[in-house]
């Protein structure tokens, strides 16, 4: 894992001094809430609904135990004792005071972590796939990548007031698990004809209230020329980009309206300009980064143990089932720690939960832990010989829900309990979803499904590309919710359709069951996926399904 | 006649602490909605938004918020109003267990 560095450490600790001073000037009365405000954005603290929130970066969702630990220490001195893993790998704290937030970004600084940057009309927090460094299918590691790009972005000059914020995720697998098509960067690790590794770059995806996925900007870009070609697209995109509306601010309304042919000429041109002047310092400095992201020293060791112990523990199998997947080196899984216990809030870690994921890290996972964009803990290197214990562990701590991936491991945006953006709620909706799933005891039999929930149009909750999203609005004074149907965040990405009408708070969780089990009559077989059903017979079936009424008067009316 | 005025309150956020705070008739500012001045006039109620605005010491981002007379005092129209005088519904924090 990356290590600070003296100018890091440095800089880090005089932005805190800087904040500290910001807010006594604002509490003094000499700084102006108008004048406050972006220098508290520019540091991660924002004013929601019924108390500051402060939103701390994870870059590329990687953490060690130390930090997991700091953060149980934030959640359990300034907060009500936990934490919320959000949808672009970071932890927001929902009840910050302000004269304490200072403190809690000296308590991060101490543990080589900050909450620059994750506001403003900067370059976000880079996002990464979760299972970087440990995926079987997997290139290389894409973190060295992400921090390099970390690096560059944070407090770069020219950068720092874009026409609107600017995400960048990176994948080192062709299987895209970091939703790189709805980035206004994305970068999937792909290889060239003789096999060098590079990446094809997307640009211009993006959810919110024009929903885009990417689109290539170059099939094959090769690694040693990242940098100098995302400073030439940031570029050409602060020139272009337009700051007279808020909503047509995006990179992928820039592209839209001049045409990725255009943007492509451009980007070439300003690269071309750009490329000698980098001179080669950033591939130093990646050389440097790559140090600290070696892979730990895998063990060789049975695996007979943890068979033995599947074939005894039925609740450890069908955990096993679930929540692993497949690691590079032999022996080795990665496991998913379900942070979306049926009923419970989706992303919602207590202290006592951080500090037992720190734990079991130290002891069983190298020293690595991951927040996943879909709002779980990820331990990326347990050799299969210790996942009965941790899976113990994980059971004492309520950390053991066999759900990843299917229904109830539902994406939630804070929603209108927590935004202050929000028209609606979306934790109540998803905590209803997971407990009448729970009670139906259906999951595991209607398989992977992703539902994702936005409680407003900005798309925190990634509805759009949910299998089922669900987005909640305000009509006429009351929350209410439309489903969308065939949406999909990975390398085959696609923007769900809006199935009809919405439904009231107390029809949608009817609703979406309702879709589920039909679903399970429509399939053409069992291990057909909800997605696929929907990709093979269309939106119509589905739309019978949520709409009785109006399909029975359409037939009636046929007839 | 002048058309007509849905009665208003005023409520912000503290400044040192966040949370939901309303200005009552008396020049307080009140954790609990029901103390609020429950404004009846638009004139008035933009004389007390420029009150409430000269206050940031206090007050980050004063506005008018419909609001209805309730039996013990003023009460909110919209949800999200409602939300802001109790807090999350996923845990009992915030006003609901703290006013």
């Amino acid at each position: 894992m990356y290590v600070y560095n003296d100018f890091d450490e440095a800089f880090v600790r005089e932005r805190v001094a800087q904040f500290r001073g910001q807010v006594e000037r604002r509490v003094s009365g000499a700084l102006t809430e108008d004048e406050f405000k972006p220098l508290r954005l520019m540091n991660g603290l924002y004013l929601q609904l019924h108390a500051y929130m402060l939103r701390v970066a994870v870059p590329y969702g990687t953490l060690n135990p130390v930090q997991m630990r700091q953060l149980a220490y934030l959640a359990e001195t300034y907060d009500k004792g936990y934490g919320h893993f959000t949808t672009r790998q970071n932890i927001q704290y929902n009840w910050p005071k302000l004269a304490d937030v200072p403190d809690m970004l000296e308590a991060l600084a101490d543990v080589g972590m900050h909450a620059i940057q994750t506001s403003g009309n900067t370059i976000r927090n880079v996002t990464a796939d979760h299972f970087a460094g440990a995926a079987a299918d997997e290139i290389e590691d894409p973190r060295p990548v992400a921090e390099l790009l970390r690096q560059w972005s944070t407090d770069h000059p020219e950068f720092q007031f874009l026409p609107r914020k600017f995400k960048i995720a990176v994948t080192g697998s062709p299987t895209d698990r970091a939703v790189t098509k709805a980035h206004d960067i994305g970068l999937r690790m792909v290889r060239d004809a003789s096999g060098a590794p590079g990446f094809e770059v997307i640009v211009g995806g993006g959810l919110g209230r024009t929903p885009m996925v990417g689109k290539v900007l170059r099939e094959f870009l090769p690694k040693a020329d990242l940098l100098p070609y995302c400073e030439a697209i940031v570029s050409v995109y602060n020139l272009l980009g337009r700051r007279d509306n808020k909503y047509k601010a995006r990179i992928k309304i820039t592209v839209h309206e001049n045409g990725i042919d255009t943007i492509r000429s451009l980007v070439e041109a300003k690269f071309a300009e750009l490329r000698p002047v980098f001179a080669g310092f950033d591939q130093q400095l990646l050389t440097q980064i790559e140090g600290h992201f070696a892979p730990p020293t895998f063990r060789s060791a049975p695996t007979d143990s943890y068979e033995a112990a599947r074939l005894a523990n039925p609740a450890f199998r069908s955990w096993s089932d679930t929540n692993l997947s497949a690691h590079k080196a032999e022996g080795y899984a990665i496991v998913s720690i379900s942070i979306k216990k049926h009923g419970a809030t989706p992303g919602d870690a207590t202290a006592d939960q951080m500090r037992v994921m720190a734990d079991l890290a130290e002891r069983f996972g190298h020293g690595e832990l991951r927040i996943s964009h879909e709002q779980n803990v990820i331990l990326p290197h347990v050799h299969k010989s210790d996942l009965a214990a941790v899976y113990a562990v994980l059971r004492e701590a309520d950390l053991a829900t066999a759900n990843i991936g299917l229904v109830s491991d539902i994406i939630a945006c804070p929603g209108m309990d927590y935004c202050a953006l929000a028209t609606a709620r979306s934790i109540p909706v998803a905590q209803d979803i997971a407990t009448r799933f729970e009670e139906l005891k259906l999951e595991h039999e209607v398989g992977p499904l992703k539902i994702k929930i936005s409680g407003c149009i900005n798309a925190c909750g990634h509805h759009h590309v949910g299998h089922i999203g669900i987005l909640g609005l305000d009509r006429a004074g009351v929350e209410n919710y439309q489903i969308t149907l065939g949406g999909d965040g990975s390398e085959d990405a696609a923007i769900g359709k809006r199935a009809g009408p919405g439904f009231s708070a107390d029809e949608i969780v009817p609703a979406i069951e309702r879709l589920v089990l039909g679903y399970l009559d429509l399939r053409a077989a069992p291990d057909e996926t909800f997605l696929q059903t929907y990709r093979r017979l269309g939106i119509e079936p589905f739309k019978a399904i949520l709409y009785p009424a109006a399909a029975t008067e359409e037939k009636a009316n046929a007839a | 006649m002048s058309r007509h005025f849905t009665p208003k309150v005023i409520t912000a956020n503290d400044l040192m602490l966040g949370d939901a705070i309303w200005l009552t008739e008396d020049d307080r500012w009140t954790r609990d909605i029901a103390e609020a001045e429950l404004i009846e006039d638009e004139a008035h109620a933009t004389i007390r938004l420029l009150f409430a605005q000269a206050q940031p010491e206090i007050a980050v981002g004063p506005y008018l918020a419909d609001a209805k007379p309730g039996t013990t005092g003023p009460q909110p129209i919209h949800f999200r109003e409602a939300f802001r005088t109790r807090g999350p519904s996923n845990y009992a924090h915030g006003k609901q267990v703290e006013v």
